[in-house]
């Protein structure tokens, strides 16, 4: 812990967007990443840190209308986006249906991946409104890992719910 | 990740000009290598200038002779853009070959080729297909801009601003993909157009260079065979914990002859 650049004191600054619909503001440091932000200013611990490498896919999350990987941004670049967590997803009582259909297909085991298998999932239908196959579902879900390897019941729910995405 | 002073610029020239001030400053595009940089402490810069609100640099335009990319286009515009898939093909599925969904959908190919990864993607488009990268300051010759490790021609506060490639009249690329992180171990981009015959190797060595002898033996005949039998030297390529300097060089001439393949449809 040496040199001056660690002696001088972090700023903060004031980082404001719309999560889930709702205006919110916090104060980070310049290196708050958008994942700490979310979880740890805002309390919305449905996005997970799996790899902290942007490898993993568990922190994935909508900015601006795009799946990204939370942990691989920072807070101050998305001051003024419109953001969509796992907590986003479902109105009142009824689940989305991506969630639906991972419920539906159990398609989680441990649940760890499962925030960030449902929002690239709904990147994944989106991407391919016309027609989606199970090739492709393997393909797109490059960027998420299961460590259960649950693979098989994640791709079966991505297939139902673009069916019922699309109808 | 240590602490930095971060702004986003409001056009080119106060990009350049905060970071020429700045102790260390650093652009970020969209930061899908400089961000894991940071994190692992291997950077430290004083100051991240973000170019994210400068919209004149995102954008595809398309023409008979050339495809010219926006630095700030993400790879995602890229491989979806049906005017690059019908102009270069290839192009526009090297930009589908990068990371991830949620990568390409951040990444950009302004930042992808000004860090110039040994094992990215793009510097084999540009050199393979003899672009021209454009910067606030003048043009570079992409065969002049990638010049060693994590190396350009790029001066401190200079900025890619656009990249144009010159269509061919065939062209493909194939990697060898690390199954984790889907960064090249060996990818082999190879034309035939108005920049000539060209092989471009990325992943091999510390940056990405041309095959002479490969391109020697297309300009005679366009056809796998012609490359099947040329080896690549391994004595200055890389060895890691992927893959030997030995399997490298043999990559190069497997994923060569693939790529003249698939150029040849």
């Amino acid at each position: 812990m040496s040199g001056a650049k660690m002696e001088t004191p972090m700023t903060t600054t004031t980082v404001s967007m719309t999560v889930n619909g709702k205006q919110v503001s916090a104060d980070v440091e310049n290196r708050t990443l958008l994942v700490q932000y979310l979880r740890e200013s805002l309390g919305l611990t449905g996005t997970h840190v799996g790899c902290d490498t942007s490898q993993c896919g568990a922190c994935t999350i909508y900015v601006n209308g795009l799946p990204i990987k939370s942990c691989t941004m920072l807070a101050r670049q998305a001051d003024g986006a419109e953001v969509t967590t796992i907590e986003g997803l479902a109105d009142g009582d009824t689940l989305h249906p991506m969630q639906e259909a991972f419920r539906e297909n159990h398609a989680l085991q441990c649940g760890f991946c499962t925030p960030g298998m449902v929002m690239s999932a709904i990147g994944i239908v989106e991407r391919n409104k016309d027609s989606l196959d199970e090739k492709t579902v393997r393909h797109e879900l490059e960027g998420n890992f299961c460590r259960c390897t649950g693979y098989h019941n994640i791709v079966k729910a991505i297939l139902a719910a673009h069916k019922e995405m699309t109808a | 990740m240590y602490d930095f002073n971060y702004k986003r610029a409001s056009s080119v020239d106060d990009a350049t000009a905060s970071v020429a001030e700045a102790d260390e400053g650093k652009f970020v595009a969209g930061g899908m290598t400089l961000l894991p940089t940071l994190k692992q402490r291997l950077a430290q810069p004083s100051d991240l200038v973000d170019l994210a609100d400068l919209g004149d640099l995102v954008g595809i335009t398309v023409n008979d002779s050339t495809v010219t990319i926006g630095a700030m286009t993400p790879h995602a515009v890229v491989n979806a853009s049906a005017d690059v898939q019908k102009a270069i093909p290839a192009l526009a599925k090297l930009a589908g070959l990068i990371g991830d969904p949620m990568v390409r959908n951040r990444g950009t190919i302004g930042g992808s080729i000004s860090n110039n990864d040994p094992a990215a993607d793009y510097p084999s488009a540009v050199v393979g297909l003899g672009a021209t990268v454009h910067t606030n300051k003048r043009e570079i010759a992409g065969d002049d801009f990638f010049v060693g490790l994590f190396e350009t021609a790029l001066e401190e506060d200079e900025l890619v601003t656009k990249v144009v490639f010159p269509v061919p009249d065939k062209a493909a690329y194939m990697k060898f993909p690390n199954p984790a992180s889907r960064y090249a171990i060996v990818g082999t981009f190879v034309s035939q157009g108005p920049q000539g015959t060209r092989v471009a190797v990325t992943g091999a060595g510390s940056h990405v260079f041309r095959q002479s002898d490969m391109e020697a033996a297309l300009e005679a005949n366009f056809a796998s065979e012609a490359v099947e039998n040329i080896k690549q030297d391994d004595s200055d390529l890389n060895t890691d914990i992927h893959a030997s300097a030995e399997y490298r060089a043999h990559l190069v001439t497997i994923m060569a002859k693939r790529a003249v393949a698939e150029a040849n449809g």
